[in-house]
C-alpha cells in the first residue's frame, strides 16, 4: 500500500482519520516497508470494521497483516455492549481459539544432539496430524460437553497432563461462559474423534532452541539460557470450531438482516452483542475456545510422554499458552474510565502489560508472554506485554510471521522436496503428512517474521525477550 | 469445469457450467480438488444431503460447507456430486468412499467456505459459483 494514504503517527504506527460511514479511525501498526508490501485489501476492511456499530477507539492492524473475511487477518476491534456493539464470525475466523503452546525442558541443545531424529519420529508418530487424522481419544455427545464446559481442565482430570499445566494457560484453560447447548450436534459429533490431533495447513509442532536472549534478567529469571531445548506447537479447536464458524455464519447473517445493522460487505455478518444471536454466538464461541484448550492439553500430553520416552531425565513443563483467533470480554481503560468490551482479535494475540489479573503470577510484574510463531523453519519470539500495549492497541499484537505470497504461488515456485531439502540443509529435521502442504507452507511464501515483531517492539507494544530457532519440524 | 485462483493466504474455487447447478457441482469438486487427487477418489458411497439459503450465493456457501461436514462426519473423500436447485433450496448427492490418506494423495484440509469473493452470476451463458475457502 501507499504509505501516503495515511496519516503517519510514527515509523510503526499509520492511521486513517474517521471519514464516511466510519465510526472510529483505522490504525496499523508497521514499518513502512512492511506497509509498502501489504494488500490494499487491509485497509478497505479496516475501513469496513471502522464502519460496524459500537467500535470503540479504532480499528486495528498488527504488522503481519493481510487480507481476511471481513476482519484482517492480524485485526483488533473492541466493541461496547451498551453502545450497540456487534460479535462477528469474521472478527474470531473459522478456528476458534487457534493458538500456540510453548513448553520449556531442562534440556539443553547438547543433551539432545545426536536424538534429533528419533524425537522427531516419536513426535510424528505419537501427534495425530495431517488431514484426516484422528486421535485415541473417543467421544460421545454427553463426553464432548463435558470438554466444551471443561477446557483443559477435562484433559488434565482424564489424565492427560499435570495441574501445574494450567496455571500457564491463558484463562486456566478454561472459559467459564462457555454453553454447550449453543453448539450444534453437527460440529460435537465431528469432534467425537478430534481431540488431541494438530490438524494440516499452518499447523505445526517444534522443537526449538533459545537462540537469542534480549533481556537477560527477565530471561534469567525465568530460566532461560542459550542453548535452552524448548517445543512449540500451533493448533486450534479443529472440527468443532469450523463447524461453529459454518453455523454461526448463516445465524449472524440472519441477525445482521433482522436487527438492520449496516454491513459494508457481506463478510462482516455480525449480531448486536446484547441480542439473542450475539449471546448464542459468544457462548458457542466460548465452547469453541474450550474446545481449543483441550486439544492443546492433550497434545502437550502427548509431546511430554514423547520426550521422556526417549529421555527419561526430561522435564517439560508448561511455559505458556496462548489463542489467536477469539472474542474475549476484557476490561479496558478508555478516557480514564474503565469499561467492559468484546475484544476481538483475529490472527492476532492478547499481549497484556504488568500487573494485569489474568497474567499468571510468576509473570504478572514482567507482562504476559505473547507468543509469535515463525514460519516454518524460521525464527519464532516470546515477547513480553506492554503497559504502551493496553493503552495503544487493547493489549494485542502480531501472531505470526504472516502469509506474503498465496499458497499456489509457493507452490509453483518450490517443491515441497526443495524446501524440505532446504531446511535439512540449516540443520532441521522435518516430518511432513504432505509434501504439497509443506510447499506452501515455504518460508517463502511469508513475511519476513523478524520485521514483523520488530515492527511491534518498536512500536512499543511488546518487548523482545528472547528468539527461538527451530531443530525439529513436524508439520501437519 | 472447474477451477481454483488465488488468494493471499487462502484459495477460491469456482466452479463452470450450463447450469446453476452445474457449476455449484463444479466448484465442489474445486473445492476437494485441494484437499485430494480426486481422480483417485472412486465412487463406492453416496451420500445425500440438503440444504438452504437466502439467495444462490448463501446457497453456495451452505453447500460448501454442508460437503465439508458431511465428508468429515463421515470419514468420506467425494468426487462427484449432483445437485437440483429450487428457490433457494438444494437437494444434493455426493459421490466418493471411504478416506485413505495414501491412496487420494491427501494435500491440505479445508477449514470452511467463505463469503469471501462470493459470486453465483450468468457469463454468455455460462453460470459461475465461485468463493475463498480458508484452509
Amino acid at each position: 500500500m501507499d504509505p501516503s494514504l495515511f496519516k503517519k503517527i510514527s515509523e510503526y504506527e499509520w492511521e486513517i482519520e474517521k471519514q464516511g460511514e466510519m465510526n472510529v479511525k483505522a490504525k496499523i501498526f508497521a514499518s513502512e516497508n512492511l506497509l509498502l508490501k501489504m494488500d490494499e485489501k487491509v485497509k478497505e476492511q479496516l475501513m469496513n470494521v471502522a464502519s460496524l456499530p459500537g467500535i470503540v477507539e479504532a480499528a486495528m492492524a498488527m504488522s503481519d497483516a493481510h487480507w481476511g473475511y471481513g476482519f484482517p487477518i492480524g485485526g483488533v476491534a473492541a466493541f461496547d455492549g451498551n453502545e450497540g456493539g456487534v460479535l462477528s464470525v469474521g472478527g474470531v475466523g473459522f478456528d476458534i481459539n487457534c493458538g500456540v503452546r510453548t513448553m520449556s525442558t531442562n534440556l539443553s541443545v547438547d543433551d539432545i544432539k545426536g536424538k534429533e531424529e528419533i524425537i522427531a519420529d516419536a513426535l510424528f508418530k505419537n501427534v495425530p496430524a495431517g488431514l484426516g487424522s484422528t486421535g485415541k481419544i473417543k467421544l460421545n455427545l454427553y463426553g464432548i460437553d463435558e470438554v466444551l464446559r471443561g477446557g483443559a481442565e477435562w484433559a488434565v482430570d482424564k489424565g492427560y497432563g499435570i495441574p501445574e499445566d494450567l496455571n500457564f494457560i491463558e484463562e486456566n484453560g478454561k472459559m467459564e461462559n462457555a454453553d454447550p447447548s449453543k453448539v450444534s450436534d453437527m460440529a460435537k459429533k465431528r469432534q467425537f474423534k478430534e481431540v488431541g490431533t494438530l490438524g494440516s495447513g499452518n499447523h505445526y509442532l517444534e522443537v526449538q532452541v533459545v537462540d537469542k536472549i534480549y533481556d537477560e534478567k527477565l530471561a534469567k529469571k525465568l530460566g532461560f539460557f542459550e542453548g535452552k531445548v524448548m517445543v512449540s506447537f500451533h493448533t486450534g479447536s479443529r472440527a468443532l470450531g469450523h463447524q461453529i464458524g459454518m453455523d454461526y455464519l448463516k445465524i449472524l447473517a440472519h441477525a445482521s438482516k433482522k436487527y438492520g445493522i449496516k454491513i459494508r460487505d457481506r463478510e462482516l455478518v455480525c449480531a448486536p452483542i446484547s441480542s439473542k444471536e450475539g449471546q448464542d454466538y459468544f457462548a458457542a464461541v466460548n465452547a469453541g475456545m474450550n474446545c481449543a484448550f483441550a486439544n492443546r492439553q492433550v497434545i502437550a500430553h502427548l509431546v511430554r510422554e514423547s520426550i521422556e520416552s526417549i529421555i527419561p531425565h526430561a522435564e517439560v513443563k508448561t511455559f505458556y499458552e496462548i489463542g489467536h483467533n477469539t472474542c474475549k470480554v476484557e476490561k479496558h481503560v478508555i478516557d480514564g474510565k474503565e469499561r467492559s468490551l468484546y475484544v476481538h482479535r483475529k490472527g492476532a494475540t492478547r499481549a497484556f502489560g504488568p500487573k494485569r489479573k489474568e497474567i499468571p503470577k510468576e509473570y504478572r510484574d514482567m507482562g504476559q508472554p505473547v507468543l509469535i510463531g515463525g514460519s516454518m523453519g524460521t525464527y519464532s519470539y516470546i515477547l513480553l506485554g506492554t503497559e504502551l500495549g493496553m493503552k495503544k492497541a487493547f493489549g494485542s499484537a502480531c501472531h505470526g510471521a504472516g502469509r506474503s505470497k498465496s499458497r499456489r504461488q509457493a507452490k509453483r515456485e518450490q517443491r515441497g522436496e526443495e524446501v524440505i531439502r532446504k531446511l535439512k540443509e540449516r540443520g532441521i529435521v522435518v516430518r511432513y503428512h504432505s509434501a504439497s502442504g509443506v510447499a506452501e507452507e515455504a518460508p517463502e511464501a511469508y513475511k519476513d517474521v523478524v520485521e514483523v515483531v520488530d515492527s511491534i517492539a518498536n512500536a512499543g507494544l511488546a518487548k523482545k525477550l528472547v528468539r527461538l530457532r527451530p531443530i525439529i519440524n513436524v508439520k501437519g | 469445469m472447474f477451477e481454483t485462483f488465488e488468494h493471499k493466504a487462502d484459495i477460491g474455487v469456482r466452479g463452470i457450467g450450463k447450469t446453476i447447478e452445474e457449476a455449484f457441482e463444479e466448484a465442489a469438486k474445486a473445492m476437494f480438488s485441494i484437499m485430494f487427487d480426486i481422480n483417485c477418489i472412486e465412487k463406492k458411497e453416496k451420500v445425500t444431503l440438503k440444504c438452504n439459503g437466502d439467495d444462490l450465493e448463501m446457497l453456495l456457501v451452505e453447500w460448501l460447507n454442508t460437503l465439508l461436514a458431511e465428508a468429515d462426519l463421515r470419514g468420506l473423500a467425494f468426487s462427484e456430486f449432483r445437485a437440483k436447485i429450487e428457490q433457494n433450496s438444494l437437494k444434493g448427492e455426493a459421490y466418493g468412499e471411504k478416506l485413505n490418506v495414501k491412496k487420494h494423495k491427501a494435500k491440505t484440509e479445508v477449514k470452511a467456505a467463505t463469503y469471501s469473493n462470493l459470486k453465483v452470476y450468468e457469463d454468455n451463458g455460462r453460470w459461475i459459483a465461485e468463493c475463498i475457502v480458508d484452509v
